[in-house]
């Protein structure tokens, strides 16, 4: 069973090789992709029935013995966030295949969608996988190396610039992030994360909260946590919407994962709780206000996807069982909500021939079917029942309310009016874009690159990728009794620690 | 774990440097940034390992003279990764050079419109 743990990582980096030897034929790099991605779902079901019945599974890679070598470790978390990743990777995958941005395209004869595709799902698995810190630098480099060619591939003139920022903003980052493995080793002596949690505690309360809020920092910048949450916005839009999709659903989410591990792991006081509800307070805020003043579907749509993410810290900051508990759900709902709304906006720009909100109308008339697949995952986004985003965030809300601190009342309160204004964002799009009298779609401003627009014509494909993922937010809600009672497990093991600890180290190392 | 001043001032030199030209409006010097802090990281990274000693062989030299090997494995896999992330860069930087016909970085078109609109619609109040 332990030789599961590794395939997520090694299977995709393989098939991405593979992918690029057979690259001139898109049919079989094509189903080699699928075949990939649907084996990983397989075996991160396996190994979230394993994580949730007996205790994590860890393999020490080339039989160093722990904290020494390479820890790859599958618990309840990961193990979940893992599973939810790949389907809605999948699912985005068959919608960037129906949309054709993956084949030669009409001006081009790049073949590297394919295979950055598998490097990027290399990358997220190691991310979730990893039990050691310079591992985790490694997974979010191949991620997002991965997702610099993703986003800059067959740039024009109009998207360079934006990919731009988005690299040199993620460059920067990471070296925030090596530093911070530099500063953790020289203090400790080591980067194992089970290794790190008992020596993390044993030094001066200066360096810990040092630490703890460049940690704070490196992964601000890459979930996009407000005042860090400038690149997001102005990068996101301008990537194919499949592209733009996977980011959303999963880049940010890699990074907010890291930080509950490391916030729980090594941290996980009243001080830094008290610093994340008050950053949660305001990104929820500041996302939420900003996407009300776009006109730009995409742009407002990345807005939200910051303002959400205020949720997530939300949660993490009450450090709380139930807390916890609530990000997961959380975190699960809004990959696949995420995903989905990008999807949809892909669907609306392929109709409409743009993405400006000002020159959108009418759709709910012309095309029926994007009008309720819009409609039912911003429903969802808001949290109207008996969607999943009711579910997490009622959870959420009780988290709030029993941790009765101010900030905390604060912090929830704040939660509750981003709701109304996301709502509020989602319905100005309703009633502009979907309501009123039909428009002439905008022709395809380049016609030579990769992206189809200005089409009545939608491909089944799409329609059916996007429609999966939206249904999948009412498959989420369906679930929620066992999911929730995953993720309130999931939230124990955070917790406690315990687990983890002895899972990695063995039980005397773990104990003395 | 203690560093010597040498190298603190070195890698404090490093950072500052590097994070100045990473502020600034030229692609190029933004590039020049990115591999200076990317020194400056690894080299703590190296740092951080504690002072120079014996090459770490089990039973040639005593375990007390050894260096620590494991920041060193960390550097050069660090150091393997930012170099492949440079070129990458720079090859951004041509296509931008290429596609923009020079290397500034730009404004936020998005933005600037939000903003007028915002302008324009005090305006009509106030009018």
């Amino acid at each position: 069973m332990n030789a599961l743990v590794p395939l997520p990582v090694l299977l995709p980096l393989l098939a991405a090789a593979l992918s690029l030897v057979v690259g001139h034929v898109p049919a079989v790099q094509r189903l080699l992709n699928v075949l990939v991605l649907s084996g990983i779902v397989v075996v991160a079901a396996m190994l979230l029935v394993r994580a949730d019945s007996s205790g994590p599974v860890v393999l020490q890679l080339g039989g160093y013995a722990p904290p020494f070598g390479i820890t790859l470790i599958a618990d309840r978390l990961s193990a979940l966030l893992l599973l939810v990743s790949i389907v809605v990777m999948l699912a985005v995958l068959v919608f960037a295949i129906g949309q054709r941005i993956t084949d030669r395209g009409r001006a081009s004869t790049s073949t590297a969608f394919h295979p950055m595709y598998l490097v990027l799902c290399a990358g997220v698995s190691l991310a979730y996988l990893t039990g050691d810190l310079f591992n985790l630098f490694v997974g979010f480099e191949v991620m997002l190396s991965a997702s610099y060619v993703l986003i800059a591939r067959r740039s024009n003139a109009q998207r360079v610039r934006p990919s731009m920022t988005y690299v040199i903003v993620s460059l920067t980052s990471s070296l925030l992030f090596l530093t911070m493995v530099a500063v953790v080793y020289a203090a400790t002596g080591t980067v194992n994360l089970a290794d790190l949690t008992e020596k993390v505690g044993a030094l001066p309360p200066g360096l810990r909260g040092g630490l703890a809020l460049l940690m704070a920092v490196v992964f601000g910048i890459k979930s996009a946590v407000v005042p860090l949450h400038f690149w997001l916005p102005d990068s996101y839009p301008t990537a194919p919407a499949p592209v733009t999709a996977v980011f959303a659903a999963l880049l940010t989410k890699v990074a907010v994962y890291a930080l509950i591990r490391t916030q729980t792991l090594l941290f996980g006081d009243a001080t830094s709780g008290a610093f994340l509800l008050a950053v949660a307070l305001l990104t929820m805020l500041v996302g939420a206000l900003g996407a009300i003043a776009q006109n730009d579907l995409n742009r407002m749509l990345s807005f939200l996807l910051v303002s959400h993410i205020g949720y997530m810290v939300f949660g993490l900051g009450l450090f709380t069982e139930i807390g916890l508990s609530g990000v997961i759900l959380y975190v699960v709902h809004h990959i696949a909500v995420q995903g989905a709304l990008f999807l949809v906006s892909g669907l609306v720009i392929r109709h409409a021939g743009t993405p400006s909100l000002r020159h959108i109308s009418g759709l709910a008339r012309t095309n029926p079917v994007v009008a309720v697949l819009f409609a039912i995952p911003a429903l969802n986004l808001a949290g109207i029942p008996p969607l999943s985003g009711f579910v997490a965030k009622v959870v959420l809300l009780r988290a709030g309310a029993e941790a009765a601190s101010p900030l905390a009342y604060a912090a929830a309160a704040g939660a509750v009016l981003t709701s109304f204004l996301t709502l509020y964002a989602l319905s100005k799009v309703w009633v502009g874009s979907f309501w009123c009298e039909p428009r002439p779609a905008v022709p395809d401003v380049d016609p030579t690159d990769d992206v189809t627009v200005g089409t009545r014509a939608t491909s089944r494909p799409m329609l059916l990728s996007a429609g999966s993922l939206v249904a999948a937010g009412a498959v989420i809600a369906a679930l929620a009794g066992p999911l929730s009672a995953v993720s309130d497990r999931a939230a124990a093991d955070l917790l406690d620690r315990g687990p983890y600890r002895v899972a990695v180290l063995g039980a005397e190392r773990a104990g003395g | 774990m203690s560093i010597d001043l040498v190298t603190i001032v070195l890698l404090g030199l490093l950072y500052a440097a590097g994070f100045y030209l990473l502020m600034q409006r030229s692609l190029m010097q933004i590039v020049l940034g990115f591999v200076i802090v990317g020194h400056a990281a690894n080299l703590f990274l190296q740092a951080a390992g504690g002072p120079p000693g014996e090459p770490p062989f089990l039973g040639v030299v005593p375990e007390s003279a050894m260096a620590d090997p494991l920041p060193q494995a960390l550097a050069l896999t660090a150091v393997v990764i930012t170099f492949g992330l440079t070129t990458f860069l720079l090859a951004l930087v041509y296509r931008a050079w290429v596609l923009l016909g020079h290397d500034e970085v730009q404004d936020d078109l998005e933005d600037r419109r939000v903003r007028r609109a915002e302008i324009a619609a005090e305006r009509e109040e106030s009018g």
